[in-house]
């Protein structure tokens, strides 16, 4: 028979050697517990359910602020990394340094730089929509001079009208912010829409798209230089200039800028590149928050209870055929084992449902506001891993019942 | 002869005071065939236990396939069941979600044998017991009879030195019965020890020698 082949004869005594022990490798443990998944295919769904909206709503929170904020550092990218700023720093006794009136065009003219523009500070200058209104409500709208390339260089466009041009410089004209004008309330340009500014009416010739590199200058209002200076006293000192670099020599471009705009005092001048800090503010936007995340916390919660529950009834129910296991030759052990594969093995299933749910909902999201679809690596391994840990702590309990029960007990049930 | 199965002064207690040993003691040689006769409650439960090593005694000596059990460590206790004891029960204890065959290969599971050498001899064993034709089916598919003979199959799979059955034909009608003790008597063939419980006279009468348990003692060791 075939069957002798496999097995030794019996014997009386056991053969030499090392006493016959109890074994069951971790592949056949595994079988085991999904083996008796299986058996209970719709219970171990509604329990493995918990988990999976758990999970997946956390996912869904990481995707989508992924997703957003890879969207947010793709539109800056777009807006070009390769635009650098140059403003006034602190002079050697602390005092705020000025920059010399021919430092555009000596930056203009740098090799690897495609344009230069400048604004300045008009600061005695107070916007009002009409001479009725109180000066002291500005609505924090301040007045600058700008280079006619302002918006080339700034890579905006005009919601209406044009910029400054050549006209300005002899005409009171004048551009607005995009905030400017929501706040003026000023939605078209036109011949007869005047804007009050400083005793003095100014035509609104243009209104510009939001500038997303510097935002501070969406709340201005531009007029050109030799108007500010006569009409003002504006001085020609430029109180910010941005530079366009060529992308491949930016870091060149960079080292340089504060020796070009002030060969006298490089110093006293400050660089930065805008670009960078708004990454690291996309970065900080994108974290997740903590309320959403605390919320899928709390689903994972209950749907770790939800387990231990069922394994709890589950090692109840199965009484006969833990004792039966025992007379097999389980160990205590193996049983408790077997009860915490499988509370472990069915968390985990609940992980990846939950990262599958997760994602989706990711997508969806993504895919209705044209972002990128992003899910941190991270999470594809934390989902299931975090299942897995959960389950086996929501196990611990039935497991250890379950190992308790007396095997003679448990097959007299 | 080897004794196979060695009680002296067997006292078993459970908690709450019950004694369901007094003082047993017994001795069966490798290969003999026992029926253990008695009323419920005469101890004939617990004393399959204490040889199956499923329970210690409280008091004397149990010795099983040459271990002293008092001595042995757990996993030992479980090794040896693993390896060389067979249990038949009365209500058969099937998985319903698993086939006949899955069923008896179970009784390999903790041996440490390889999933395939195990449904190898799950299928002689089956074939043995005459079920070669219901190997893919489930518990609820078979007849009672034939559910204890897949359970026998199940004990017989690991070749075990003693197969210790539990009232194997209480939930079966005399006929299923009959082949289920002729069955189990069977391996005797091959050198392995059998005991029996049952308090069917007629099926203990068939047995070559019969111990006779009342109110936890043997009071009675008949050969015939």
């Amino acid at each position: 028979m075939a069957v002798e082949h496999v097995l030794p004869s019996p014997a009386a005594e056991p053969p030499s050697g090392a006493p016959e022990r109890s074994r069951l490798p971790a592949l056949e443990l595994l079988g085991v517990a999904l083996q008796g998944l299986r058996t209970r295919r719709l219970r171990a769904a509604l329990s493995a359910l918990g988990i999976a909206i758990g999970i997946g709503a956390m996912v869904a929170v990481v995707g989508v602020s992924s997703s957003a904020q890879a969207n947010l550092l793709a539109e800056i990218d777009a807006l070009g990394t390769n635009l650098l700023t140059v403003t006034p720093g602190s002079t050697l006794f602390g005092g705020t340094a000025v920059l010399p009136n021919s430092s555009v065009p000596m930056l203009d003219h740098m090799d690897g730089v495609q344009a230069a523009a400048a604004v300045y500070q008009a600061q005695t200058a107070v916007v009002l929509r009409s001479p009725y209104v109180p000066t002291t409500q500005t609505g924090g709208i301040g007045v600058d001079a700008a280079s006619d390339a302002l918006p080339r260089v700034l890579s905006t466009g005009l919601a209406a009208g044009r910029f400054l041009n050549a006209v300005s410089a002899r005409y009171p004209e004048v551009v607005l912010g995009s905030e400017a004008a929501s706040v003026l309330q000023i939605e078209h340009v036109g011949q007869h829409l005047l804007l009050f500014v400083d005793d003095r009416w100014f035509v609104v010739i243009g209104i510009l798209d939001p500038v997303t590199l510097d935002s501070t200058l969406n709340s201005d209002v531009f007029i050109s230089l030799p108007v500010a200076h006569r009409l003002f006293g504006t001085a020609p000192n430029p109180s910010e200039i941005y530079v366009r670099a060529d992308q491949s020599e930016v870091e060149g471009v960079s080292r340089l800028l504060a020796a070009t705009a002030d060969p006298k005092n490089p110093s006293s001048v400050s660089v930065a590149r805008p670009t960078d800090a708004l990454k690291a503010r996309a970065a900080a936007k994108g974290q997740f928050t903590t309320l959403l995340l605390g919320l899928g916390a709390v689903a994972l919660l209950v749907g770790a209870i939800g387990i231990a529950n069922i394994m709890v009834i589950s090692v109840l129910e199965r009484r006969g055929e833990i004792g039966l296991r025992r007379a097999l030759g389980a160990t205590r052990g193996h049983i408790s084992a077997q009860f915490l594969a499988e509370s472990a093995l069915l968390a985990a299933l609940g992980g990846i449902a939950g990262l599958l749910f997760g994602g989706l909902a990711t997508w969806v999201y993504a895919q209705n506001r044209q972002q990128p679809f992003v899910v941190p690596t991270w999470a594809l391994i934390a989902a299931p891993v975090c299942g897995l840990a959960i389950g086996a702590i929501a196990g611990l309990y039935p497991a250890a019942k379950a190992a308790r029960l007396s095997p003679t007990e448990a097959l007299r049930s | 002869m080897t004794s196979v199965l060695a009680l002296r002064d067997v006292v078993k207690e459970y908690a709450g005071g019950v004694r369901a040993l007094r003082g047993v003691t017994v001795s069966v040689q490798a290969g003999e065939q026992v029926a253990i006769v008695g009323a419920s409650g005469s101890g004939k439960t617990t004393m399959l236990t204490v040889l199956g090593t499923l329970e210690r005694a409280t008091s004397g000596s149990v010795e099983v396939a040459g271990v002293d059990i008092e001595r042995a460590s757990e996993a030992r206790l479980a090794g040896l069941r693993a390896h060389r004891i067979g249990f038949v029960f009365q209500d058969f204890h099937l998985q319903e979600s698993l086939t006949a065959l899955d069923n008896v290969a179970t009784g390999l599971l903790y041996t440490g044998a390889t999933a395939r050498r195990r449904r190898e001899a799950a299928r002689a064993a089956l074939e043995r017991v005459g079920l070669g034709e219901r190997l893919a089916h489930r518990p609820s598919m078979l007849s009672g009879g034939e559910r204890q003979r897949v359970a026998i199959a199940r004990a017989l799979v690991k070749r075990p030195v003693i197969v210790l059955a539990d009232e194997p034909t209480g939930n079966l009608d005399s006929r299923s019965g009959e082949d289920v003790v002729g069955l189990l008597k069977g391996v005797g063939s091959e050198g392995t020890t059998l005991v029996l419980i049952t308090h069917d006279q007629q099926i203990a009468a068939g047995f070559a020698r019969r111990l006779l348990m009342r109110d936890g003692e043997i009071v009675g060791d008949e050969r015939s």
